[in-house]
């Protein structure tokens, strides 16, 4: 019986998500005074992990890890988690974790939750408060099968240090094939992800034109954030779609989140919802958005953002 | 080529979230439902492979009858008929565990799950489902080409996307993406007569068991006020956001 962590790393660099994860994991293992596992693949560098609470380590190694994929992955994960037979596994609710978790769950015979947003409220039966509605309500879900597999919602919980003296594990991975086949990978590796990024900066109409946004690109460079845009923007075919954030577009939870020339329909603003600081800067003074942020500026975005650049320039 | 598509029956992305009964419940009351978009972007996907290449389209929802008048709108829109398992959802496992028992009686090449329903975003029946039926599975799928029983997918992921193949059949996750928001069927007056002709067929569900219950709903603490700071006065923004909020 046991508390495992799974910890997401990309080219052996460890998500800082995972760590989200490590401490959320970290904080239950004590409840119930049991050691914290963690689980990796074909990580070299750990060390961070000592910092973090990790009492011992799993690390599995194998050519066949070296890029995500969904079956692979659960096969070795689900065979040894089969030793282990864990109580509680955490992982964090990247693209991939997400992938990963139903599916992994469903192989370990254990219930699976997602958008977990709270510490356990109780563990028996086992419940958490969990985030739906998308981010417009949550509610508490219980279950009571011996085995769950929590996604926790990232910037939930945060990032708690813990020292640890951690016992690595060595193993190899077993034998496993995917009836999916990966063709290619293509991946913007100069940007700040809208999933991995603290800061978010974000265009809607009120930019009248793809042409115009330097800005935000400007605004999102100085401040290292991740660059979004509302529905009718991607819509319209101004910005990617992958930029676009919202109800059916991604969800957003950064630390800070800009909003500009954004009137705050209620699908964006459920999307953003679980964003910790929300700023927005719009020329109407009614935008529905103001009710929602804790910062604002009526205003010209036109003329705002060039002050504010220059201004964040200052201090950086 | 047989396509099942997977359909929940949401509130509209525009309700007022309540809940009624000691906050145990939705209080659906005045709130209009509607098909759930990740699954309408597959579904409207299923419509074009049955333009093109002559598939047939089956619609499924777990849910008691008030899910019906949604089956009828994806009949009106191009499906060729409709499956409703009698039972009120309880959660994911429960539903893909359904969903499994029908695709042991019917054989289909492809099968959607919206990539989450805006709900109760559990975002887990197609993986459960994949398990289940041991058919691989391909979540936020924003692309998807099939030629001779071989698919090509393309797998939305944090900062780009990734190219997948396998052989039929196949479970995806719709999204936005796959098609495009402007690429929606809307129901003209032919389909919606014509889907009154069309087979909406009760299957009684399965007794299986739910891994989770959901007790109770909270909805959010309110905000408090915005803090406004003059257009001239930009630098006090970023005091307060350096200060006061501590995220820069």
């Amino acid at each position: 019986m046991s508390v495992i962590v799974y910890i997401e790393s990309e080219e052996n660099k460890i998500k800082k998500a995972s760590l989200e994860a490590v401490s959320y994991a970290k904080k239950i293992s004590e409840s119930l005074k049991k050691d914290l596992i963690a689980v990796s693949l074909n990580l070299t560098d750990f060390s961070i992990l000592k910092n973090y609470g990790v009492d011992k380590l799993y690390n599995i190694s194998d050519d066949k890890l070296k890029v995500f994929e969904v079956n692979i992955y659960s096969n070795n994960l689900s065979n040894l988690f089969n030793e282990l037979e864990p109580e509680i596994i955490v992982i964090t609710s990247s693209a991939n974790s997400r992938y990963l978790g139903p599916i992994l769950a469903s192989k370990i015979d254990a219930a699976y939750m997602s958008n977990v947003a709270s510490l356990p409220i109780s563990y028996s039966p086992f419940s958490v408060k969990r985030s739906c509605f998308t981010n417009k309500a949550f509610n508490e879900t219980s279950t009571k099968k011996s085995t769950v597999v929590l996604s926790l919602s990232s910037n939930s919980y945060g990032l708690h240090e813990n020292k640890s003296n951690l016992i690595l594990e060595e193993i190899k991975g077993i034998d496993s094939n995917s009836a999916l086949k990966i063709d290619s990978l293509e991946k913007l590796t100069n940007k700040v992800t809208i999933a991995d990024a603290d800061i978010v900066v974000s265009g809607g109409r009120g930019l009248k034109g793809p042409e115009n946004w330097h800005l935000i690109e400007d605004l999102a460079k100085v401040l290292g954030a991740a660059t979004a845009c509302s529905k009718p923007v991607s819509d319209m075919g101004w910005r990617p779609h992958s930029e676009h954030v919202g109800q059916t577009g991604k969800p957003v939870a950064s630390n800070l989140y800009i909003a500009v020339g954004i009137s705050g329909a209620i699908q964006h603003l459920a999307g953003v919802n679980s964003s910790k600081v929300k700023v927005v800067i719009n020329n109407d003074p009614e935008a529905p958005f103001f009710r929602s942020a804790d910062y604002g500026i009526v205003g010209d975005a036109f003329e705002v953002l060039p002050k504010l650049i220059e201004g964040l320039k200052a201090i950086k | 080529m047989n396509i099942l598509v997977c359909i929940s029956n949401v509130p509209d992305t525009t309700s007022k979230i309540n809940f009624k009964n000691n906050d145990s419940e939705f209080d659906s009351n005045g709130v209009q439902y509607i098909i759930n978009p990740n699954d309408e972007f597959g579904l409207t996907r299923a419509i074009w492979f049955q333009e093109k290449n002559n598939a047939e389209v089956t619609v499924l929802t777990v849910g008691d009858q008030t899910c019906e008048p949604i089956l009828r709108k994806c009949l009106a829109i191009g499906a060729n008929k409709a499956i409703r398992i009698d039972a009120v959802p309880k959660d994911g496992f429960f539903v893909a565990s359904q969903i499994s028992e029908i695709c042991k009686i019917n054989k289909y090449d492809l099968i959607i799950c919206g990539r989450e329903s805006i709900d109760y975003n559990g975002a887990m029946v197609g993986g459960i489902l994949s398990n289940m039926i041991n058919c691989p599975y391909v979540a936020n799928c924003i692309g998807l080409s099939i030629d001779n029983k071989k698919a090509t997918l393309e797998r939305e992921i944090d900062g780009g996307k990734e190219v997948l193949s396998c052989e039929l059949p196949v479970i995806i996750g719709s999204q936005k993406g796959l098609v495009e928001e402007t690429d929606l069927i809307i129901p003209n007056m032919r389909g919606i007569m014509q889907a009154r002709q069309k087979t909406l067929e009760v299957l009684p569900a399965n007794s299986i068991k739910n891994l989770t219950d959901t007790n109770k709903f909270f909805k959010p603490q309110p905000k408090k006020e915005v803090k406004l700071v003059d257009s001239e006065d930009v630098n006090e923004l970023i005091n307060l956001l350096q200060n006061e909020a501590k995220v820069l």
